[in-house]
């Protein structure tokens, strides 16, 4: 049995003494609960600026307003916004590496980047400036979690180009929290330091937070912990993963989102309300968009996540499409905060699959069969055992792939292996099966099988 | 001097390798040797047949994938020591051996190894200097 772990004390920081939202952390209190008229303001005259700016500088959104007869005077409010052309994540790659860059080079202090492989990367500038508002953002999602200066934060995302590990770094750090830059792997590190150095807040993947649970109660640690909040991201989980990880470990679990595109973790946080995610709109301006038509939806409607950044200055984005389907909501929060709420992602709009938080599209895949001389005709299976993903890949055996000398088959299935870890970054278990097994439906092989059931509602 | 033998790939899943017995079992073809390459993964069936042609148009009609290798099925001397003598006169003569097994035949009650090897005729011109004889594929059905 867990005793249940008290957060701090009540704080004075927060300045909402006296309502019934007194127990709750804000790192920003006037911006977080502003009102939504201030907000609106914000919102208003940041986007003006900012497609100003955009227009001035970047060739590729001068080009494509230019196009649709577009002038950046016409944007002067969020009611404009709809004029604008969308961006992909296409869009992205092709102005890889600098042709979306909003600032001169040498105002830009970092870069991060999206997972995945070369052809897909995509690459994401930072000033300063930047820097400090994602960090802010994340300060938002561990004060939402309880966090204070009070509290060590354990961060088991990866560090480097993946924006995890710096975002939730860079957070705690602006709430003045000790900080435990762990990255990933080295489970059995991980919970030492945890019981030696009194971790109180976990920020890793969910399903990682899930294996360190078990690791620890196998090991009979649990009442050596101190953790009393966990800010799982980066992949898709379920409810009943959240009561599983609370209950395991003690703690009350909460969900972030966010796109390295974007900034990073900390577009979006839950609060103590755990019923959908905060978005910073006084950074983000948040659309719901009919996928097909490009139709901007109402509250409460199913749709596309897309957004704005208007506070960027090295990467503003205008009018991303994250592919992420979800639902908007400015109803009234529990917390106090009166920023718009999205739902966890409740699909894609496209065909891509997070896999141990990586992105992996099929087509990625496809590249590397054919490449590697084997047919386009293939599954990909992915699961989850023992709260880690697994993803497999079947490919139909040919002819020409096929070779009385087992060894030689074996070497032709490993350096496929190798090309996927290449592609993709994460291991990938090739099963070659014999030719026409693939199931097909309507003559179309179904190319991917998520065993997973991520996706509620 | 050589014998086709027929290489079928099988997936590694439980009742695959049964499934393959049984359908050439219905069309009637008798495996005269058998030997079973496997990995994790998938497996390598061989097998040295009466008519390897046949064979191989009915194992493509249901699908699998099948190759014909020939190679050198040679009659073992029956005394002591011989595989390795054989083994050592193809190293000494810098024949690289990638796989071989064995069958017994019931009518003359011999041994006979069957070697895949990368060049056939060095093989042979190797073995039959020390009068070492190797079966045809046309001689297969008479040894049963
Ligand atoms: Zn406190
Ligand atoms: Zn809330």
């Amino acid at each position: 049995m867990f005793l249940q772990k008290q957060g701090c004390e009540a704080h004075t920081d927060t300045g909402m003494e006296g309502n019934d939202t007194s127990m709750e952390h804000y790192y920003q209190p006037e911006i977080e609960c502003a009102s939504q008229e201030q907000i609106r303001a914000w919102q208003d005259e940041r986007l003006a600026k900012t497609v100003k700016r955009v227009y001035e500088n970047v060739g590729f959104y001068r080009k494509k307003m230019d196009e649709q007869g577009i002038k950046p005077e016409e944007i002067r409010s969020v009611d404009d916004l709809h004029k604008l052309p969308f961006l992909t994540k296409d869009d992205l790659r092709d102005a890889y590496p600098y042709g979306l860059l909003a600032a001169p080079l040498s105002d830009c202090v970092r870069i991060q980047s999206t997972s995945g492989t070369t052809g897909r990367r995509v690459v994401a500038f930072y000033t300063q400036n930047d820097i400090d508002l994602w960090e802010e953002c994340c300060a938002r999602a561990i004060a939402a979690a309880g966090g204070t200066k009070e509290d060590v934060v354990h961060v088991c995302y990866g560090y480097g180009l993946f924006t995890g590990g710096p975002g939730l770094n860079g957070g705690s750090h602006k709430i003045g929290s000790l900080t435990l830059p762990m990255s990933s792997g080295n489970t059995e590190r991980q919970i030492q330091f945890m019981c030696d150095l009194g971790s109180t807040i976990l920020c890793c993947t969910p399903s990682y937070a899930a294996y360190l649970a078990e690791s620890i109660w196998e090991r009979g640690l649990q009442n050596q912990i101190k953790l009393k909040a966990g800010i799982f991201g980066a992949e898709a989980w379920t409810e009943e993963m959240r009561r599983d990880i609370e209950e395991k470990l003690g703690i009350r679990a909460y969900d972030i989102y966010g796109l390295t595109e974007i900034s990073g973790p900390g577009v979006s946080f839950e609060c103590s309300d755990q019923s959908g995610m905060h978005i910073n709109e006084d950074h983000f301006i948040a659309e719901v968009i009919n996928p097909k038509t490009g139709e901007v939806l109402p509250d409460g409607e199913k749709g596309e996540l897309v957004f704005t950044s208007i506070t960027k200055e090295a990467f503003p984005l205008i009018r991303y499409r994250t592919r992420d389907i979800c639902i908007l909501s400015h109803e009234k929060c529990s917390c106090g905060r009166t920023h718009v709420k999205m739902t966890k992602p409740l699909g894609r709009s496209d065909d891509m699959l997070i896999v141990k938080g990586v992105n992996v599209f099929p087509s990625q895949i496809e590249t590397v069969l054919l490449n590697q001389g084997y047919p386009a005709n293939y599954q990909i299976i992915v699961g989850r055992k023992n709260n880690s993903d697994t993803i497999e890949v079947q490919v139909e055996m040919t002819q020409e792939m096929f070779s009385d000398n087992a060894g030689v088959v074996a070497e032709r299935e490993k350096k496929l292996v190798e090309a996927l870890k290449a592609m993709l970054g994460i291991y990938v278990k090739v099963s070659l099966v014999n030719p026409k097994t693939i199931a097909r439906s309507e003559g179309k092989a179904v190319r991917v099988i998520d065993q997973r059931n991520l996706y509620q509602n | 001097m050589t014998v086709k033998q027929i290489s079928v790939f099988v997936e590694n899943k439980p009742g695959k390798l049964a499934e393959l017995t049984e359908y050439l079992q219905q069309h009637k073809i008798d495996m005269r040797a058998l030997s079973i390459a496997e990995t994790q993964d998938f497996g390598i069936v061989r097998m040295i047949v009466d008519d390897a042609y046949q064979t191989s148009c009915i194992l493509k009609e249901a699908g699998y994938v099948a190759s014909i290798t020939p190679v050198l099925a040679v009659e073992m001397p029956d005394e002591p020591g011989s595989l390795f003598q054989i083994l050592k006169m193809l190293g000494d003569g810098g024949v690289n051996l990638e796989y071989m097994y064995a069958f017994l035949t019931p009518k003359e009650a011999t041994a006979y190894m069957v070697l895949r090897v990368a060049d056939n005729e060095k093989a042979m011109d190797i073995l039959s200097k020390k009068g070492i004889r190797a079966v045809c594929q046309d001689a297969i059905a008479d040894l049963w």
